[in-house]
């Protein structure tokens, strides 16, 4: 081999190596790079015990409740499969809404319910104008009827 | 039309190209900002989730995505130089590194002023956010090491291997959104395609394409610098006429 192939050679293989040792330190260390656990997570209780974490998922339609005294907001994180019923005092972001994500650090109190220290939302990577998603909308609410229609038993 | 490459490979050549690309590159920067900031600010219109807080994409988006790209460049300036012993190569990673750290520090810095209103948090220790603030200190440490080292060529050579094996958080910053949850939302430009209205598409891509033009400027702009520094006991540099008056 030639000293330059000979480098080369080198570098390629200090790569490979520094990619390898790189790959499982980040795979062993995954729960910690994680930022957030899923409410199934939760239930599986894979969180740690006695601390503060992080949930995280979607505002539950139709759980956004407040308290009169106009700064506790209840809700429920859903990842589809488990809930988790979350309480927090606090001013929320804009984009906290029903259906949209959300991530929250707080504890899971013996009564099953996360007191919530911090609660911010998470969006997605999507960008459209506010008509393209109104008609996105419409055209879900059209097939999940037409679903509907399709799938109910025919009377008479 | 046959052109040899390797003729570019010296700094005596490169030195003149560099300069006749500069001003056509700087002036079609300025030209693109100005198109992109356009249609970014007047012609795309509001995000139906974001409301105008999304138009800091149009900086965000290009600054991150320079400032991975010129951390690839640099690495593989920095190998070619450890293969093929060209001055140029070393001289081109050196050049590439502020202007790489700049961009990382822009993402990092509008990606604090978006997050803040939409996410509610400045900062947060995410592997996406996280990942890309190692990319600024990779950058920043190139430039120490570099810079600690009095001897060129061994400085060379030293900040070429923390280049190489930086490269790896490259992918790691990419893929991060995919590989481990985190607060930050996944890619909008994916290799399948682009989650994203026509017109906000075109006002990003226009911001990239002038990142890019202005990246290129500057680091052939300071690459001549490094030339006529490094060169400057050279016979070809004294015979160059805005030195010989």
């Amino acid at each position: 081999m030639k000293p330059r192939q000979k480098r080369f050679a080198f570098i390629a293989v200090g790569v490979a190596g520094v990619s390898l040792a790189v790959g499982l330190v980040l795979y062993s260390l995954r729960g910690n790079v994680n930022l957030y656990f899923t409410p199934t997570q939760v239930f599986n209780n894979e969180v740690p015990q006695g601390r503060s974490f992080r949930i995280g998922g979607l505002v539950e339609e139709g759980s956004i409740k407040r308290d009169k005294d106009g700064l506790t907001t209840n809700f429920v994180i859903t990842d589809t499969h488990k809930k988790i019923p979350v309480t927090y005092k606090g001013i929320l972001p804009d984009l906290f809404k029903e259906g949209k994500g959300v991530v929250a650090q707080g504890k899971v109190e013996a009564d099953g319910v996360m007191h919530a220290e911090e609660v911010l939302a998470k969006h997605d990577e999507n960008y459209m104008p506010p008509e393209a998603a109104d008609a996105l909308k419409k055209a879900d609410a059209a097939n999940a009827a037409s679903n509907a229609a399709a799938s109910a038993p025919v009377a008479k | 039309m046959a052109i040899n490459w390797f003729k570019y490979s010296a700094p005596t050549t490169f030195y003149g190209l560099a300069g006749k690309l500069i001003p056509w590159l700087a002036v079609s920067a300025v030209i693109l900002f100005s198109i992109g900031l356009y249609i970014g600010f007047y012609v795309a219109p509001v995000d139906a989730q974001q409301g105008e807080f999304y138009r800091i994409i149009f900086i965000h988006v290009p600054a991150s995505i320079l400032s991975m790209f010129l951390y690839l460049v640099l690495a593989g300036y920095a190998a070619l130089g450890l293969i093929f012993k060209t001055r140029l190569s070393a001289m081109m990673a050196s050049a590439i590194a502020p202007t790489g750290a700049l961009f990382a520090f822009i993402s990092l810095w509008t990606g604090a002023l978006w997050g803040k209103p939409m996410w509610g948090a400045w900062w947060m220790w995410d592997a996406r956010l996280t990942s890309e603030l190692i990319l600024l200190f990779l950058y920043l440490g190139f430039i120490a090491l570099h810079a600690s080292i009095d001897d060129p060529r061994r400085a060379d050579r030293a900040a070429a291997l923390l280049a190489i094996v930086g490269s790896v958080n490259v992918p790691i910053i990419y893929f991060s959104v995919k590989w481990w949850n985190t607060l930050h939302q996944g890619s909008t430009i994916k290799f399948t395609g682009t989650s994203m209205h026509v017109a906000m598409q075109q006002a990003m891509f226009t911001m990239l394409a002038a990142c890019w033009l202005y990246a290129a400027a500057v680091v052939l702009t300071r690459v001549r610098s490094i030339i006529l520094e490094r060169e400057r006991n050279t016979a070809w540099v004294a015979e160059l006429p805005e030195v010989k008056q």
